[in-house]
């Protein structure tokens, strides 16, 4: 009987993924002990309902997923145009909508909602892709992400937009076209860096985005030029990891953490907590449980059975990726600062949802492939 | 075909796996690297960065040193209490904060005042105090709204005190709040500065500056383990502050006020040294004010009506303001008379009233002018003429050599500052004093009147008691002095400040004694009998009288003459006169003549030290009025 339960419910996880799941959910739980001790039952309450959806989504059939694609991107492109119209205000952006019973944040729809839909539009033009399809993906891409960024919300703009553009990628765009983007964009970089004092002078104002966009970038190529200002979070969070040295001061201890230096250190900060209590072996323990999941996600797409499991798979662990390094390399001082949160650690009940939900796709798309050669 | 193009479509995804496995191991080896940089290459940069922001150093001010006078009386103390601070830097609109903070702590209008006159003076990061001495409720109050007003802080602080008020104001000085160029100057030393990094205030004047060093003391140190905020979280470790050194004083405070009152509301100044280690055993100039107003930053009503006073009280008359020193200067040129042997003792001349010099006519004071003169009498009933024809005789430059060696016009080097050299007359002083060659010759004719202490004679009252106490020393002149010891407040040892002979001035001791006993004989038969009539001791002294203005072929009356125009009165004299113990000079600005005002005080201060018989409350008579 108790046999036969855990045969159900084990069914449609994947061992593997699983293990390191809940070894980095654990991990979160032992990093906020230390970050924020006080949100330490949320965070246990986050991490049941991560895996609950988790096992929800594990147990959905991809092909059952494939009908969910269409109505879920229309609906969340709805909601970012209500946002956009009726949405709520803080901090200057417009990214909550209030629909009387609760608040909800249309963008976070898009993270799986975005990769759902492109994979499904590549499945029904199996075997008959044209480049006029790509275009189609890109248009179908843009609209979203276009929304999202006008918010301004950069941190999901670029998790969304990554995500279409993985599908994209996967599904085959030449590269004849993606390495001219490839260059253009390591030219665009060098150019701000290299021209950063003319273009990061107070009264230039750069195209398509708003000031404190801006100063994001130029703070992140001079953090000292402001260090009471925006280049407090970069310089503190990189003095939090530098302290840390190889071995870290130990859980609990480290001063920057404790003292408060780190600015959001429960949330997107987290990692320099890590870093400085933990040190580089932290670090590279939990890159090397990222390269994990991230491994086991895109074996995972490479042994799908259907176009759409195998480019949903692919996007879902890039995305992983994608989340993973933006927020690593912002926190360490190479990447601008976004809101982008650390996966699986980060406080936070909604990222760790749409995380946990993207992680039993991929469980499900697992678990089918074996169905059916069984 | 079909079959074929899904397997051909399979493998190319299997490539796109791969290169996407590769993008992101480059990715992550990126991070690696960057990691490596912060925590392995950069580490101890980024650890000492860490530190410093964890690690504050609090300075923890050193409690100031305390001033008592020679009998252990305390003249200046320390105390805490509770300000009021506000940082301009972290306020947004400081008058709204103001008003808000009105409503829980009592703020006048000098308050507001004197906050805007800090305002002005200071930088807008410096916390300025609003409010001192908050009262306990006040203090709760505020803690109890504190997250309303960001930038306002409650200190507790230490505060100067002096709790005798105006009484030896000029001596004592006062501390006040450290200004732009005095924070200049101590950034100059990387030493000094450490040690006033937690000090608001600075001695300003008398005592208090001229003894900073001494009474400041070593500003401790507190590790302070603080968050990001500023807040202090734990002590990590402290280094107690070293309390500043006590100063012990020759003066004796009861002495200084006796003086002080016997001036009553009359300006003037008094110096008084004890000859044998020229130990000051009273400073005073008056009028006085109270230091206590400049502590916490004087407000600008109370500076206007100290700096606009026409009796100048911020003046310190006994060591700044010159004035001619009259008769009183006749028994020094009779001493010089004797030394350089242009006079004997015994030399007599006729005073029919009047000296003439070419065709200008010098008068005496006297009408008819006093008959017979010798020294003895010139000195006793103060002849003028005598000493015209004495100035005539001795000429500029012997009068100018002989006064210079007792320390006319030169400073006598008290330990405070604020000292003038006054003017001692020379053709070499006139020479450099004007422009104009017609003005820079020495006329003969200016010599006579330096004679009886005027012309361009200007001592200060500090050079006429120490030429007095010189001379009531047999001519061994000491470095006046007012501190006696230093205390160190850590070990409690006592330093003397040893009495300094500056040099003996070369004089013969019958010399001195003739001028003595003529001295003594002025407080006995002559000008200066009626003040110290029955005196049990023996008092040498001099009367003088200083014209302020010259009156041109007019009698001089006192009552015709507006007040501010009255002639100012000295007295010099030491007592007892055998063996002296207390030497002092006096003048009463515009208080006529030197025996009826400056006498009387000389007298009340004698009978106190020498008797310690306190004044009976009597108010001492008022200018003018007999």
């Amino acid at each position: 009987m108790l046999g036969r339960l855990y045969k159900r419910i084990a069914a449609p996880i994947d061992p593997f993924l699983f293990a390191l799941v809940a070894l980095l959910l654990a991990f979160a739980c032992f990093v906020q002990l230390s970050a924020s001790p006080d949100r330490i039952q949320a965070q246990l309450m986050n991490t049941l309902i991560g895996l609950l959806v988790m096992w929800i989504a594990a147990s959905i059939p991809p092909q059952r997923l494939q009908h969910l694609a269409v109505p879920l991107y229309v609906l969340g492109v709805l909601l970012l145009i209500a946002v956009a119209l009726f949405g709520d205000s803080a901090k200057g952006a417009k990214r909550w909508l209030n629909l009387k019973v609760m608040r909800i944040q249309p963008s976070e729809l898009l993270k799986i909602g975005m990769p759902l839909m492109l994979a499904w539009y590549f499945q029904q033009r199996e075997g008959l892709l044209k480049a006029r399809d790509f275009f189609a993906a890109i248009v179908l891409l843009a609209v979203p992400v276009g929304l999202i960024a006008k918010q301004p919300d950069l941190g999901t703009a670029i998790l969304v937009l990554s995500g279409g553009l993985f599908i994209i990628f996967f599904a085959g765009l030449s590269w004849k076209l993606i390495a001219p983007v490839i260059i253009a964009g390591i030219i665009g970089v060098a150019a701000i860096v290299s021209a950063q004092d003319q273009i990061c002078a107070p009264e230039v104002r750069w195209p398509g985005m708003r000031d404190y966009q801006k100063h994001r970038i130029c703070t992140l190529l001079a953090p000292a030029s402001d260090p009471l200002g925006k280049g407090f979070h970069t310089i503190q969070s990189s003095i939090a990891i530098g302290s840390g040295g190889s071995f870290g001061k130990g859980w609990r201890n480290g001063t920057q953490t404790q003292l408060e230096f780190i600015p959001e250190r429960h949330t997107d900060f987290v990692f320099a907590v890590i870093s400085e209590e933990l040190g580089l072996i932290g670090n590279l323990g939990l890159l090397i449980a990222y390269i994990l999941v991230i491994g086991r996600g895109l074996i995972i797409a490479a042994n799908a059975t259907s176009v759409f499991s195998r480019l949903l798979a692919g996007a879902l662990s890039l995305s992983f990726f994608t989340y993973a390094f933006v927020n690593m390399g912002m926190v360490s001082g190479i990447l601008p600062v976004v809101g982008v949160p650390l996966p699986l650690i980060s406080y936070g009940g909604t990222a760790l949802v749409t995380l946990c939900l993207g992680l039993g796709i991929l469980m499900s798309i697992a678990h089918n492939r074996t169905f059916l050669q069984s | 075909m079909e079959f074929k193009t899904a397997e051909e479509e399979i493998s190319r995804f299997r490539k796109r796996v791969l290169a996407a496995t590769v993008f992101v191991l480059i990715c992550f080896s990126l991070l690696i690297a960057r990691f490596v940089w912060l925590q392995v290459v950069r580490y101890d940069y980024y650890r000492t960065r860490a530190e410093d922001n964890r690690i504050s150093l609090v300075p923890i001010e050193p409690n100031r040193g305390l001033i008592v006078d020679s009998q252990g009386v305390v003249l200046t103390r320390n105390y805490s209490a509770y300000t009021l601070e506000i940082t301009p830097a972290r306020v947004a609109n400081l008058d709204a904060t103001i008003d808000e903070l009105a409503a829980l702590v009592d703020i006048q209008p000098k308050d507001r005042k004197r906050f805007k006159k800090l305002l002005d003076e200071s930088k807008t990061f410096e916390s300025l105090p609003l409010r001192n001495r908050l009262t306990d409720e006040e203090v709760a109050r505020f803690i109890a709204q504190r997250y309303r007003f960001p930038g306002v802080e409650i200190k507790a602080r230490l505060f100067r005190q002096y709790p005798n008020g105006e009484l030896a104001s000029h001596l004592l000085g006062y501390i006040g709040r450290i200004n732009d160029r005095e924070k200049k100057e101590i950034e100059e030393d990387e030493e000094r500065a450490a040690n006033y990094r937690g000090s608001d205030h600075i001695g300003k004047a008398g005592l208090e500056q001229s003894y900073e060093e001494e009474l400041h003391g070593i500003t401790g140190f507190e590790q302070v383990e603080v968050d990001a905020g500023g807040r202090a979280v734990r002590s990590l470790a402290r280094t107690p502050a070293v309390p500043g050194n006590k100063l012990i004083l020759t003066v004796d405070i009861q002495l200084q006020k006796i003086a002080e009152e016997a001036f009553g509301n009359r300006r003037g100044a008094l110096v008084a040294i004890e000859p044998g280690s020229g130990g000051v055993l009273a400073l005073v100039s008056k009028p006085t004010y109270d230091p206590n107003l400049f502590v916490d930053g004087i407000d600008p009503q109370n500076w206007d009506a100290l700096n606009n006073s026409p009796d100048h009280p911020l003046l310190h008359r006994a060591i700044y303001s010159a004035y001619p020193p009259g008769s009183t200067f006749k028994p020094f040129m009779a001493l010089g008379a004797l030394t350089t042997g242009k006079r004997s003792a015994t030399a007599v001349i006729s005073d029919p009233g009047y000296f003439w010099f070419g065709n200008h006519q010098f008068r005496d004071d006297k009408k008819g002018g006093h008959g017979l003169v010798d020294m003895h009498k010139s000195i006793v009933v103060s002849c003028d003429t005598y000493y015209y024809s004495l100035a005539n005789d001795m000429g500029i430059d012997l009068i100018a050599n002989f006064m210079g060696q007792l320390g006319f016009g030169s400073r006598t080097g008290i330990d405070i500052s604020g000292e003038s050299t006054g003017v001692l007359p020379s053709p070499a002083w006139k020479k450099k004093r004007f422009k104009k060659p017609e003005m820079q010759k020495w006329y003969a004719g200016e010599t006579i009147s330096i004679g009886i202490g005027q012309g361009y004679n200007s001592y200060t009252i500090m050079q006429l008691a120490h030429a007095t106490a010189t001379l009531a020393a047999n001519g061994v002149m000491y470095k006046p002095h007012l501190v006696k010891y230093v205390v160190d407040a850590r070990t409690g040892d006592k330093r003397t400040i040893e009495p300094q002979p500056v040099k003996t001035v070369p004089l013969k001791q019958e010399h001195i004694d003739f001028i003595r006993k003529a001295m003594i004989d002025v407080t006995k038969y002559g000008t200066g009998a009626r003040a110290f009539a029955g005196v049990p001791y023996e008092v040498a002294g001099k009367t003088g009288t200083a014209q302020v203005f010259s009156l041109k072929g007019e009698q001089y009356r006192a009552h015709a003459v507006d007040e501010r125009r009255r002639d100012h009165a000295l007295f010099i004299a030491f007592a007892p006169a055998h063996d002296p113990k207390i030497a002092l000079a006096v003048l009463v600005e515009n208080g006529g003549f030197g025996a009826e005002s400056a006498a009387p005080i000389v007298r009340q201060v004698l009978d106190y030290y020498l008797l310690g018989k306190v004044p009976q409350g009597a108010a001492p008579e008022q200018p003018g009025e007999e």
